[in-house]
């Protein structure tokens, strides 16, 4: 009875339904047209390669419109995956970045743990000089680089110039600092009382590190895998200056050493290259994604 | 065999000193709490028996061994932490065998243990879930889980209940008792909550800024603390402490708190107390169930007083009445249907065979 009376008595405010969903929607549209435009604007490069390696040279350079493929054609990809050269390319490349990565990883957990976990002294000092190695460009390396190798030659009698295995000792410059740095911040991110529990359990640090931080830091290994393997894979300047022989080149580098002769450029199978050589990294973005994104360590402590 | 002494225990970070020289014996199966306001040690101390922090000076032992420079995994103890610290890519079980299973004890020994801790515990159906697919409480009882199944002669937990909502925490510290009961290890346990400390404790020991304060059973320091941090710590609502002085008017001796109010020292105290006659910052420290409503039927006496009172707290069982005294607020506990009310005068008593006379300039309960 009072309850009725009190509502019919109640003064009648206009109710704003759905003004925070239409707020949303907007915000929804916004979203997508930008997101819309900036896909269109960084697949425009990719399609167009992909469109020009289905093309005959006659048709590249004939004047209709680029943007239509009017006899398509494997040509391409049939030449340049039965050239010798470019299998070979592919091959260094592949065995390269697997190897940098290899090695990539090892230093730089190790590193990254100690640096983050053992409290030593001039650690902190250390970290910030990991990263400062990474600010210096590759540009500024490779002259003393190439002083270094002469000097190591003269010493030893071994050639480390023109090998395709000496990119394996090279990245690491360009790619550790970096991966050292994820790591670091991951491994900081890890509950301090994880390590005592585990020290207390009776688990030496390297037990520390192989049971309990690297399982729970996979996420954060992969992003630094993806790093450095995307590194080794498009490194262009380091194969260039320190390779010649066409044995030893690696597939950046190949296809524009090999497939441009003098002003002659054979755009099809560049682009044929360039999107075979885009492949593997996509490949393994596409896989390792997820694994990258997904947050292992939820559960750890409260939560 | 478990006894723990600490003796004369320092730890200095970078010449700011946590711990000043604290000396502690344990007795074996024993149940001690350390218990004391943010950054008064506690932690500390616990820590530096776990040997996750150096000890700057003095001897911590363990079961009669000196481990000053033992490494934690070689004290034979096990650590409750906080935040529980569980592996979070092991699932139940073997978060509760790893430490085993790196002593490399044989597998069906660590299937037994496992499995009687669990039980214990009560999670023997959660052994195959991942920590993330547990609750609060849940945790908190594999974390006890993991330091059970190693057997040590030391449980250490380092405020093991903070992350719970309250009405788990009550469940988990009956459940820490429980198990205490069943398993009997020396345990030292570190809690900024002193209902905590109370319930669980055989000892509490009260830390403030680097030292003990007093150690005892929790009746002990409830009833007879030594010094004013203990006797405003322990209890809740917390002692009032009232400025007074001591005064010999024609042969008895009384406590006056204004010009107002005085009353009678009990005489089983005066022998006690006369020395104190006429010493300048006096408090006197009187818990809030002494400070009761006078009842009909008791014949009135010296100890009783009319008080204003400012503000009245329900809470069931009984109703906490403030006033003010000395420009200080006074709680005191009343009958919940003594008719107290907020603004209205009434009958108060102080109960003065209960209290405490401190010495503020020194801290001590005299």
């Amino acid at each position: 009875m009072t309850n009725a009376a009190i509502t019919a008595d109640a003064p009648v405010r206009p109710a704003h339904y759905g003004s925070v969903s239409r707020d949303r929607r907007w915000a929804m549209r916004w979203s997508y047209f930008f997101l819309v435009l900036f896909a269109i604007f960084f697949l425009m490069p990719p399609f167009y390669m992909l469109l020009t390696s289905l093309k005959t040279s006659g048709e590249i350079s004939a004047a209709t419109n680029p943007w239509w493929v009017f006899d398509p054609t494997l040509d391409n990809y049939i030449a340049l995956l039965t050239k010798n050269e470019f299998l070979i390319f592919f091959r260094n490349s592949a065995m390269v970045s697997i190897c940098v990565v290899s090695v990539t990883m090892v230093i730089s957990v190790l590193a990254a743990f100690s640096l983050a976990r053992m409290k030593f002294w001039g650690s902190a000092t250390l970290a910030t000089g990991v990263f400062l190695t990474y600010l210096v460009p590759d540009t500024l390396l490779f002259i003393p680089l190439f002083k270094m190798f002469a000097w190591f030659r003269d010493l030893t009698g071994i050639e480390l110039i023109n090998h395709w295995w000496t990119m394996i000792i090279l990245y690491p410059t360009l790619s550790v600092p970096f991966a050292t740095w994820i790591m670091i911040g991951y491994f900081a991110s890890i509950p301090k009382e994880l390590d005592e529990a585990a020290l207390i359990d009776g688990a030496s640090w390297f037990q520390t590190l192989t049971k309990i931080f690297i399982p729970v830091a996979m996420p954060g290994i992969i992003a630094a895998m993806i790093f450095s393997f995307t590194v080794s894979w498009a490194q262009f300047l380091y194969p260039l200056a320190f390779t010649t022989s066409s044995s030893e080149l690696l597939l950046p580098v190949g296809i524009v050493t090999t497939l441009i002769k003098g002003d002659v450029f054979n755009w099809g199978q560049i682009m044929t290259g360039a999107l075979l050589g885009a492949a593997p990294p996509l490949i393994i973005y596409a896989f390792l994604m997820d694994y990258y994104v997904a947050g292992l360590t939820a559960g750890a402590t409260k939560g | 065999m478990a006894q723990v002494t600490l003796r004369k225990v320092f730890k200095k970070y970078d010449e700011v000193p946590a711990v000043r020289g604290v000396d502690l014996d344990i007795a074996d199966k024993e149940f001690i709490v350390l218990v004391g306001p943010s950054g008064c040690g506690k932690s500390t101390t616990l820590r530096m028996i776990a040997g996750l922090e150096e000890i700057t000076g003095g001897d911590i032992a363990i079961g009669g061994n000196i481990v000053n420079d033992v490494p934690p995994k070689d004290r034979d103890i096990a650590m409750v932490f906080q935040n529980y610290a569980l592996y979070p890519h092991m699932n139940v079980y073997e978060n509760m065998s790893f430490g085993l299973k790196l002593k490399k004890t044989p597998k069906d020994e660590i299937d037994r243990r496992v499995r009687a801790a669990a039980g214990i515990l009560d999670i023997t159906e959660l052994l195959d879930r991942k920590p993330k697919a547990l609750s609060g409480g849940q945790r908190q009882r594999v974390a006890m889980g993991r330091a059970i199944v190693r057997d040590p002669k030391v449980f250490l937990f380092d405020e093991p209940l903070s992350n719970l909502d309250a009405k788990l925490r009550v469940q988990m510290r009956t459940e820490i008792k429980k198990v205490h009961q069943k398993v009997r290890t020396t345990t030292v346990y570190v809690t900024h909550d002193q209902v905590e400390a109370m319930t669980l404790a055989d000892r509490v020991v009260v830390m403030n800024a680097g030292l003990i304060e007093q150690v005892g059973t929790p009746n002990d320091l409830y009833h007879s603390p030594t010094t004013k941090f203990v006797a405003g710590f322990i209890g809740s609502p917390a002692m009032n402490f009232i400025s007074c002085q001591l005064e010999q008017a024609a042969g008895a001796l009384r406590i006056r708190v204004n010009d107002k109010l005085s009353f009678p020292v009990p005489s089983e105290r005066t022998a006690r107390y006369t020395p104190q006659v006429g010493k300048p910052k006096l408090v006197l420290g009187l818990r809030p169930e002494h400070i009761i409503e006078t009842r009909p039927h008791v014949e009135p006496n010296q100890h009783d007083f009319d008080m204003t009172i400012e503000v009245v707290e329900p809470m069931g069982m009984e109703t906490l009445v403030y006033f003010t005294v000395n420009g200080v607020e006074v709680c005191g506990r009343v009958n919940p249907n003594a008719g107290a009310a907020a603004g209205r005068s009434m009958k108060l008593r102080a109960d003065l065979s209960n209290m405490h006379l401190i010495d503020d300039t020194t801290g001590k309960v005299l």
